[in-house]
This record gives C-alpha cells, structure tokens and sequence, in this order.
C-alpha cells in the first residue's frame, strides 16, 4: 500500500536519511526501529511531507505523494500522530476531534466509531485539551488522526512517558485499526511492546536500512536486536 | 445555557449596554464612546490576525490608512459621491491586503513583523511624499456635506453615535460568528501549532492569507469609517504609532477573544485622558498601567475573565 523506495532527506543542509526502502501493507504493523537518531522520526515526517524529499519515491497505491505539499499527504488517507502528541491545547477535545474530521469531511459516523474507541474523551468533550492527562492527550491525538478515516497512519512512540495501562490501551487500539485493515508504521522505543504487535520490523542506522524482518523470527531469536539496539 | 447561546447573550448585552449608554452618559463621553467604537472595529481587523491566527503585525496602520485614503481623498479630491467612495476605501484596502499578505507570508515570525513594518513604513513615506495630494501630515478635512449617507449627515454628534454602534455591533457579531466557525477554529488551529494543522490536511497558508485580508480589509474599514464620521484624514494615522496602538488594545483587552479589542481600546483611552487632567507625565502612567497589567493580567482584561469567570468566552 505505502512503498517507500530510497528515500533521502534531512533537515536543511543537514541529510539523515540516505537511502530507506520499506513497505506497509493493509492490516499490517511495520515498526521502525533504531537508536536515537538514527532517522525513525524523519522517516516519519518526509512521508507527511514535512520535510523535503531529495531522492527517491513514496507512493501510496501507485499515487506519488512525495511530490505533494505537506497539506495534501493526509487528504490521501494518511494519519499522523507525531511524537509529543501536539494537540490544539486551547481547544476542547470536541473541537479537537472536529479538527480531524473537517480536512476530509469525515462525518458524524466517524466521529461516534472514534469516541466509541475511546469512551474517556466522550466523558471530556468539553474539557480544554491543555487540562487533560497524559495519557488522554495521547488518546486524543489518536483520535485527532483517526478522524481522517486513514489507510495508513504512522505512529511515532504513542506510549511514551506513559502509565502501563495506558500502554496496554493504545496498544489494543492499534491491533484493532490493523485488524480493520489499516496499514500502521510504527515507531517505538520499547521493544517488548512492539515485538508483541508488529508483523514486520525494519532496523533504521545511521539514516539507512539495516535489515527488515519478520517479528515472529524476531521474538524467538532476539540476537538482532542485540547487535542493532544493544538491548 | 449553552457556551454558544451564552456567548451571543454577551455580545447582544454589551451592544445594549452601548446602546443605554447614549441616553445616560454626558455629551462629552458619547463623543468619546463613537470614536471608541471605530477605533474597536480596527482593532478586531488586528485581533483576527494576531490573536486568532498568531500573526503579528507592526504594519497594521497601512490597511487603516488604506481605507481612509482611499475614502478620503476620491470623495474630497476626486468628489466622488460619498457612496462610490466608500467602496473605492474597501477596494483599496482589499488590494493592499492582497498584495502585502502575498509577499508578507513568505515571512515568518520576526522577519514578518519587519516586513509588514517596512510596508507600512513605505505607505506612511508615500503620503508624504505626495503632499501636494494628500497634504502630508497636515492632513485633510473631509466637507460636511460629503460626510451623508443615505441622507443622514453622519458629522451630527446623534447620527455618528449610532452609526459607530451599527458598524461596531454587525463587526462584533460577525466576529463572534466566525470565530465560532471552521474557518475560525481552523485560524486558531494555525496559532496553536501551524504544523500540526498542516499534517491535519488544513492548507495554512491559505488560511493565512485569507486571514490577513480579512484582516487588512476590516482595518481599512475602520480607517474609512474614522475619516467618514469624523472628517479628518491625516499621514498619523499611517505612522507607526497606529500600528502599535492595535497591538497595545489587543493585548491589554484580550487578545483572542471577541471583546477584548473594545475593551482594550476604552481602557486606553480612558486611562490617557484622565491622566492627562491630572499631569503632563500621562504617558508615564499610562506605561506604569500597562506593566502592572501585563504584571497581574498578562492574557489581557477578557482574556483574564475567560481564564477566572466566563471560559466560554470565544
């Protein structure tokens, strides 16, 4: 579905990512993993078109989106949740949600399927984003991308600084969305919460692929993970 | 109640209480109330930029010159009816936003501020330097005969109070309205977090864009509505001085909420000419004022009032 093939970019005249293939496919959990600043997270945003494409191709079912401007890429389907989940913090999670669902004139269905998945932010629609937890502006900013009735939503580390059964929460929504038949990237830092969910795992260094592997083989030969994360 | 219904009950209840003020407060103080008024009116056009979408401008004075130039010289120099001037006013600040939006939002942050600055800086020069036209600093003072509308003579103290009323009431409404609007929620989106909006899917720039010629057009506005009801067009209200008065009532009224630009402007007004009753230091007090409201109000009056008392306040 969304096939990343040799992309380069970075930040400026800055380059960190010199050649990354990968490929997400419809009811599949690709993880990216990677030491700090090995270019996960800028993996992330040059898909969003957050940040200059130099070299290279994405494509989301044939459709080249690395040309596209940044406010184009999630009209095609693709939700983002960026890492410190970024909300709108003045606005309540009504508005929030709303926010999501105007780009793409999602309606009233959407919104209900969304709050359905996540029965605290319903309790809280009037609540100013700024006021709520943790763990509820993280619920909130999935929500946010949910609302774009994606088929591809990348994730970048959704549980971090968060509560276990917070962790176990987002975890369940992800699963759901792949058993929906999302594609989902996900970035994580916690590799027993990814090894439990991911099909694929693609090891990013130093801005390129390392390896990509299947989880399975991952979980029950760990020796990898070792020489790439040194965990 | 509903914050919606709540918030409408406000705005029509501070438009009464405007209304009321006519019939009780002296000559003096209507007088002062009309002026007020349209002054709040440029300082919503300013608001809408700066306190919704998060741009901030130091160049607002073209817009508001725009419009009263653009009025104020095709009815007095051009003797056009007051009418066709009117829209020549509109027309003219429109293009102007048009044109400083374009080239201004290839800016960001400081560097947008010295731009939008520099432009107005170069319209102030302009109206100097056409003198012969515009009669620089002097000015111009606009015929009472030019100043009637739809045969009410707006330089009557009565007729220019409603007027101002009418103008700054259909302004505060529509501005409660769009605020409350996608349109609005998305400008705010952009303040909060321009890229999160644009990984949203919301073009912000566009937004932007419309945001400062809505913006600009309403500043223009304001300025024509200052020359029409007030007969007076002159190169200070295109100096920097009226580019930093909408940012000081903005910010001491609220900036980001829709009776803030009112309140700020009263509160300025009042404060520099009781002072100035009572010393020729006014501007002193004034600034002692504004540290100690930044102090202890730094979100401004109603932006303190939405924070304590009334969180629905849009």
């Amino acid at each position: 579905m969304l096939r990343i093939e040799d992309i380069h970019s970075g930040y400026g005249s800055v380059k960190v990512l010199f050649g990354i293939n990968l490929e997400a496919r419809p009811g599949e959990i690709l993880c990216l993993l990677g030491r700090n600043g090995a270019g996960k997270t800028t993996v992330m945003k040059t898909i969003m078109g957050l940040l200059p494409l130099t070299q290279g191709r994405i494509t989301l079912a044939d459709t080249d989106i690395g040309a596209l401007p940044a406010h184009e890429v999630p009209r095609h389907r693709i939700g983002y949740v960026p890492q410190g989940r970024r909300l709108f913090p003045e606005l309540t999670v009504a508005e929030n949600i709303e926010m999501g669902l105007m780009p793409c004139n999602s309606g009233k269905g959407t919104r209900e399927k969304v709050l359905d998945m996540f029965p605290r932010l319903r309790e809280r629609l009037s609540q100013q984003a700024s006021t709520l937890s943790g763990g509820e502006q993280q619920m909130l900013a999935i929500a946010r991308a949910l609302c774009l009735e994606p088929k591809v939503l990348l994730l970048d580390e959704p549980t971090e600084g968060l509560q276990p059964s917070m962790v176990d929460l987002i975890r369940n929504v992800i699963v759901q969305m792949k058993a929906e038949g999302l594609a989902v990237i996900l970035v994580e830092q916690r590799v027993d919460a990814v090894l439990s969910v991911a099909d694929q795992v693609a090891f990013i260094e130093n801005g390129r692929n390392a390896e990509t592997l299947s989880a399975a083989s991952l979980r029950s030969d760990p020796a990898k993970l070792h020489h790439y994360l040194g965990v | 109640m509903t914050g919606k219904s709540k918030s409408y009950a406000l705005h029509l209840c501070l438009i009464a209480l405007l209304a009321a003020a006519f019939f009780i407060l002296p000559q003096y103080h209507v007088g002062v109330l009309s002026r007020v008024m349209v002054l709040a009116v440029y300082a919503m056009g300013y608001n809408m930029l700066f306190g919704y979408t998060g741009l901030l401008s130091l160049g607002h004075a073209l817009f508001f010159a725009a419009g009263m130039y653009g009025f104020g010289l095709s009815v007095q120099q051009g003797g056009l009816p007051t009418g066709l001037a009117l829209l020549i006013g509109l027309a003219t600040a429109f293009t102007v936003s048009l044109v400083v939006g374009f080239l201004a939002l290839r800016t960001k942050e400081v560097a947008f501020m010295i731009v939008t600055l520099m432009f107005a800086q170069a319209g102030y020069l302009t109206v100097l330097y056409f003198g012969s036209i515009t009669r620089g600093d002097e000015g111009f003072v606009i015929n009472t005969a030019k100043r009637a509308l739809f045969g009410v003579d707006l330089s009557d103290e009565t007729a220019r109070f409603w007027a101002a009323l009418l103008l700054f009431s259909v302004t505060l409404l529509a501005m409660a309205a769009l605020v409350k609007s996608s349109f609005g929620r998305a400008l705010i989106a952009v303040r909060e977090n321009e890229e999160r909006a644009m990984m949203l899917g919301y073009d912000t720039h566009r937004l932007k864009y419309v945001a400062v010629l809505l913006s600009g057009t309403l500043a223009g506005i304001g300025g024509m509505a200052y020359a029409l009801l007030f007969g007076y067009v002159g190169a200070t209200f295109a100096s920097v001085q009226y580019s930093i008065f909408p940012l000081l009532w903005v910010l001491l009224g609220g900036a980001g909420t829709t009776i803030g630009p009112l309140l700020g402007v009263l509160f300025m007004y009042y404060l520099i000419d009781i002072s100035s009753s009572f010393t020729d230091a006014y501007m002193l007090v004034a600034g002692v004022a504004l540290l100690i409201l930044c102090l202890f109000a730094p979100q401004g009056l109603a932006g303190e009032l939405r924070k304590r008392v009334f969180p629905w306040l849009p």
